[in-house]
């Protein structure tokens, strides 16, 4: 793939080197926009490391709050991580959320996957225009939408509900996944297994599982990330049972804690070495 | 297959229904089909309505300049990087997009590094501030939208043969013409995907005007309404009927794209 893609791109930088020294300084405009445009992503992220690290001068008897200037460095707030009973709450919420969600969306997603990528039935285009609307639809009416559905029925909203409605906008994901996976699929390997005497049970569960297993877990991973990060559903469904991102917004108007930061940041690092590690072993064993 | 239908067309009916009931959160809502419900929403927010269709515009033109060189380069010119180049501009998601916008008042604060830096080598008035303005609440929802708008750019870019530029080249196009007749052409289903992506999600926004708007008048989007409709006011009806509205420019977006396109590029990633 690479070795296709790389040949014309020398290709096309060769009318331009061939235009001589005059033109030269404009080869740096893009590359350096792209890398200034990183920066300007990134930049949030190292704002936020950094001011987890940073003191507060608080008065006594109230909790300390990030402060907008510097003030010196400290390692205080990750010694003192679970301080905040309410805080160390919503991120167990948040934790449980995600967990049973996923799982329920993963088990969901890969059978509405299979389906899709493999048989045509009644409907199919329908519940591809169903996917990609509850892909697409804005978070805040999938939001309305649910808690118009708990108000009407009378249901108290809670965890319950809260892994339901995350479910629910995870199963699309997961769905899109898997069905990209089964998309590659050999039908004819699961004939096989069949022809060699196993039953429709067993030949599923030892040839195709394992091989969508990549996309499952892929899908159960994106699931998982996008419940913990989701704030606008959360807040509809949630009812008295605060989340980690809802709780941070909550505490927006008296000051943020320190403790956010340090979690954030304990949070962005153990996701994306994860990611990165799963990204590192998938090439392994390509290559 | 019908949990797709379960979990996601029950809830749009059960806001449709309650959409049309009058009635209060004291006194219980009854279904009484009033569809003036959604005129007197709708007349009632006008302003917001206006403002949120105004803003997601903007954000949507200014997210799309932003993401297009960066989409064009990584497609073009990322070579064997393209893979740690799209991790990078993901990065951003393993923060929780509520703290990314927390810290962007902090970055845009009165004191803060870039204002409170600009201040004291007084090259800002004192008296300038960025918070609590439309400028704020638009910079913070282009900044949350935009690695959505670079993501379907670049797939399209991507899918481009640069040998199609070459021949352009090779029948004596400068590099100009030949982005202007070959590649952007090529790369405008990415571009109807981006503007779908980045819209859609602009006008329902709420963290933004609430976090970085602080809501200071002028700065309230939609979403705002119907979320203290909801989660405050417990006037359902009302934050039913604008999120049915919301829905419905959304699916006329979306068949407008199916029809132009069809919905499996999307749902086949």
């Amino acid at each position: 793939m690479s070795a296709v893609a790389t040949e014309p791109e020398r290709g096309l930088d060769r009318p331009a080197a061939a235009r001589g020294p005059r033109k030269r300084w404009t080869r740096f405009v893009l590359p350096g926009y792209v890398t200034a445009f990183i920066l300007y992503l990134c930049f949030p992220i190292f704002i936020i490391i950094l001011f987890s690290f940073n003191q507060t001068r608080g008065g006594f008897g109230t909790s300390p709050r990030v402060k907008t200037t510097w003030l010196g460095f400290t390692g205080e707030w990750y010694s003192r991580l679970f301080e905040l009973p309410d805080l160390t709450a919503s991120l167990r919420h948040s934790l449980t959320v995600a967990f049973a969600s996923a799982l329920a969306a993963t088990v969901l997603g890969t059978l509405l996957g299979l389906a899709l990528a493999r048989h045509r039935f009644r409907g199919r285009g329908t519940s591809d225009f169903v996917i990609f609307l509850s892909i697409s639809a804005p978070e805040i009416v999938l939001g309305a939408a649910l808690a118009s559905f708990f108000v009407s029925l009378g249901l108290p909203r809670g965890l319950g509900t809260l892994i339901l409605s995350h479910t629910m906008f995870s199963i699309a994901f997961v769905t899109v996944t898997v069905r990209a996976r089964a998309a590659g699929l050999d039908p004819s390997l699961e004939a096989a297994a069949m022809d060699l005497g196993a039953g429709p049970a067993t030949a599923f569960v030892k040839v195709t599982l394992p091989l969508l297993a990549p996309g499952i877990l892929a899908g159960f991973l994106l699931a998982f990330a996008l419940s913990m990060d989701d704030f606008v559903i959360s807040q509809f469904t949630q009812g008295p049972a605060t989340m980690f991102p809802t709780w941070v917004f909550g505490s927006t108007r008296v000051g943020i804690p320190p403790h956010v930061f340090a979690f954030a940041t304990i949070i962005f690092v153990t996701g994306a070495t994860l990611a990165l590690a799963l990204a590192l072993a998938q090439r392994r064993r390509r290559a | 297959m019908l949990w797709l239908l379960l979990l996601f067309i029950i809830p749009m009916f059960a806001m449709a229904s309650l959409s049309l009931q009058t009635g209060s959160s004291l006194e219980g809502f009854q279904q009484t089909f009033r569809f003036a419900n959604f005129t007197d929403a709708i007349s009632a927010n006008a302003e917001f309505v206006f403002r949120s269709l105004r803003n997601g515009a903007i954000v949507t033109v200014v997210a799309l300049l932003l993401a297009y060189p960066v989409a064009y380069w990584i497609a073009f010119y990322g070579g064997r990087f393209k893979t740690v180049f799209l991790f990078v501009l993901l990065l951003p998601f393993f923060i929780s997009f509520v703290i990314r916008t927390v810290a962007w008042s902090f970055i845009l604060s009165d004191d803060g590094i870039v204002l409170g830096t600009l201040k004291s080598i007084g090259l800002l008035p004192d008296s300038y501030h960025v918070l609590g303005t439309t400028v704020a609440v638009i910079a913070g929802i282009t900044y949350n939208l935009v690695p959505f708008t670079i993501l379907p750019l670049y797939v399209s870019l991507e899918q481009i043969d640069p040998r199609l530029v070459e021949a352009a080249k090779d029948l004596y196009a400068s590099r100009w013409q030949a982005f202007r007749k070959v590649v952007f052409p090529l790369s405008l289903p990415g571009v109807f995907a981006a503007v779908l992506l980045t819209s859609i999600p602009a006008i329902g926004d709420y963290v933004n005007a609430a976090v970085l708007g602080g809501f200071a008048p002028g700065t309230s989007m939609v979403g705002n309404v119907i979320q203290t409709e909801f989660l405050r006011n417990r006037d359902y009806p009302e934050g039913a009927a604008l999120a049915f509205v919301l829905m419905a420019l959304m699916v006329v977006g979306a068949v407008i794209y199916a029809r132009l396109l069809g919905t499996e590029r999307i749902t086949e990633g």
